[in-house]
């Protein structure tokens, strides 16, 4: 098959992953004006657990619903008992408390677990399909990723555009003090936000795992791609974040495909740089505020 | 206080050092070796306080500068053996600073987590560079440095103690420089930017410029310690240089107070010394290898959570309060006795 479409098929898998990554930091910095420098370490805690799940129960959905779980309960736990002290200080404040948190994790994790690469099993095969003579590069496991992180994000877009939570949380976000004056409960539905966040977050670790495989610091690379992502979505899209991650994904597996998977975390920082440089205000979004 | 008391100040620390290295001749080679170790993190965390501290702008690069300061001494000295210890420090400064500009610029265009982002960026990246170009860089092995030899009349002392001896010198070049700069007219420039960039511009300070100053400055120490980094482990390569290298500095500043040059001081000796002093609680708990390995940076992590709920000014912080009561005390008696 022609080199450029297997790049193109893999590319775009690779860029649903870093698509809900960047929507997870989206969310985050909408609710509460924090980029989650420990959202990849919260992804790579969750998929431990699920490893844990998945062994001792011998069954992959188990395992996969239980990291979602855990993410969700998680990012609730982070912002209710340590982000929510900072978030009215200094931003540097609340960037170093989940820069700790990230170290915490990635040094918590290994003790429980080892420090180890470890395989993550995957619920269907990831090898590329074949249909007679002919080779198609996704794998079954890649349509599942671009179906999973789909489903999330369809439904959470169903969440805030079209619930009455949704709206409620939106408002806590946009107007925190005009929202609590009205009687929304505008702390547990920050809190809430953090946990859907820490979830989407975990659906990625756990769709990183089974090629990248798993040892404590695996999604730091995924953290700077899903960061590139959700900027050159423009921080505060989250259609602008899932476009970033498509975009981002074509462009590392070309980079990759035609100059090397080593340049891939470079290729990252050069358009991570360049499109803070020219276009600070993301590719989707118009707009003249300053916000970088 | 002025910069020559300062200098005086700086030069009587580290001679008071030196006589402590000095009566070091005995001592165990790992104690020389964690030694050194305090000084290169001392002067990267006294490059990062100047910018995270002082500049308010955050980088998580570090690690990465101190990459590129440990590279250009290992290539140097791959070429030219022999080359004096001061011109390869020189030249890990040079080269550390040029790359600085580049990212400086970029980063004075950059606020809060664009900024901290774009140069985690740097710190995930920046070793893939290492492994890329394996012919040059030597990939994942890296490039051997080899030690400094003391010369023919210090030629009793072991070569780790020697080293020591030549590591201090950056040490207090770095911080009498460093204090004295604090203190004028860039200095207050910098402090000012942090405050308010509207306030600054209005006084005619020219914010882009200064922040790629300080940015520069920084690099440079992070460049500095990358050097005395080679040299002490003798190697420069990709795994020593990973992410949480660039948060232990960032836990070092943070533990002795951000923008508080003696509080890297404390922060450097806190970070290279804890590991020790909790294997000796790691001894009588009879902890797992496992968890033994990973409590240091557990705790850094946990620090920092704690620092920024409860205690964002750190140990020089506590300090700078303690001698404020003591000197209002001290007024107050003699008040009383007058």
């Amino acid at each position: 098959m022609n080199y450029f479409v297997v790049l193109t098929l893999t590319g775009l898998a690779a860029g649903m992953i870093y698509a809900a990554l960047a929507l997870s930091l989206v969310i985050i910095w909408r609710a509460t004006r924090v980029v989650n420098f420990a959202q990849g370490a919260l992804a790579m805690t969750t998929t431990y657990i699920a490893l844990a799940v998945i062994q001792a129960t011998e069954n992959y959905w188990i395992g996969f619903f239980a990291a979602l779980l855990a993410g969700l309960v998680l990012g609730a736990v982070a912002e209710r008992f340590l982000v929510r002290w900072v978030e009215t200080g200094p931003p540097l404040n609340a960037v170093i408390l989940t820069l700790g948190l990230l170290l915490m994790l990635e040094a918590v994790v290994p003790m429980i677990w080892g420090a180890q690469i470890r395989s993550f099993p995957a619920p269907v095969s990831i090898a590329a399909m074949e249909f007679g003579d002919l080779s198609i590069a996704l794998s079954p496991f890649n349509l599942f990723t671009i179906g999973a992180v789909l489903l999330v994000v369809l439904g959470l877009f169903f969440l805030f555009r079209g619930t009455a939570l949704g709206l409620t949380m939106r408002a806590s976000a946009f107007a925190p003090e005009i929202s609590r004056l009205l009687g929304v409960r505008v702390g547990r539905l920050l809190a809430l936000g953090w946990g859907l966040a820490a979830l989407t977050g975990a659906l990625a670790g756990m769709l990183v795992a089974p090629t990248l495989l798993l040892y404590p610091n695996n999604m730091d690379a995924i953290l700077v791609y899903g960061f590139t992502a959700a900027v050159l979505g423009g921080l505060d899209s989250a259609v602008g974040a899932v476009i970033g991650g498509v975009v981002l994904g074509l462009a590392l597996s070309y980079i990759g495909g035609y100059g090397g998977g080593d340049l891939e975390s470079i290729g990252a920082l050069v358009i991570l740089i360049a499109i803070l440089m020219l276009r600070p205000q993301g590719l989707f979004v118009s707009g003249t505020e300053r916000r970088v | 206080m002025t910069a020559l008391k300062r200098a005086g100040i700086g030069i009587g620390i580290g001679g008071l050092a030196a006589v402590a290295i000095y009566g070091m001749d005995s001592i165990d080679p790992y104690r020389v070796y964690q030694l050194s170790t305090v000084f290169y993190i001392a002067i990267a965390a006294a490059g990062l306080t100047v910018l995270t501290g002082l500049n308010g702008q955050l980088s998580l690069g570090h690690g990465a500068l101190m990459a590129i300061g440990a590279y250009t001494t290992a290539l140097l000295l791959r070429r030219y053996t022999d080359l004096n210890p001061a011109l390869v420090m020189a030249a890990a400064v040079v080269s550390t600073s040029l790359v600085s500009i580049v990212v400086g610029i970029a980063a004075a265009r950059l606020r809060g987590p664009y900024l901290a982002g774009a140069t985690l960026g740097l710190a995930v990246g920046l070793p893939g560079v290492a492994v890329r170009f394996s012919g040059v860089f030597g990939g994942d092995a890296g490039l051997s440095v080899p030690s400094i030899v003391p010369p023919d009349t210090f030629s009793t002392l072991p070569t780790e103690v020697w080293f020591a001896w030549i590591g201090l010198i950056p040490v207090v070049i770095t911080y009498v420089l460093l204090a004295n700069l604090v203190s004028t007219r860039y200095g207050r420039d910098f402090r000012a930017i942090r405050e308010d960039e509207v306030a600054a511009e209005l006084h005619g300070i020219r914010i882009a410029r200064t922040q790629v100053t300080a940015f520069v400055l920084s690099g440079a120490c992070a460049g500095l310690a990358g050097c005395l980094m080679a040299y002490t482990a003798n190697l420069a390569a990709p795994a020593g240089f990973p992410l949480t290298l660039s948060l232990e500095v960032l836990a070092a500043i943070v533990i002795g107070g951000i923008g508080r040059l003696p509080g890297a001081v404390w922060g450097a000796l806190i970070i290279v010394l804890a590991p020790d002093l909790m294997s000796s609680l790691n001894d009588s708990l009879h902890l797992p290898g496992g968890v033994r390995a990973q409590l240091p940076l557990a705790l850094f992590g946990a620090v920092l959570i704690v620092a920024m709920l409860g205690f964002p000014h750190g140990i020089q912080g506590a300090l700078d309060r303690l001698w404020r009561l003591r000197a209002m005390a001290r007024r107050r008696s003699n008040e009383a006795a007058a």
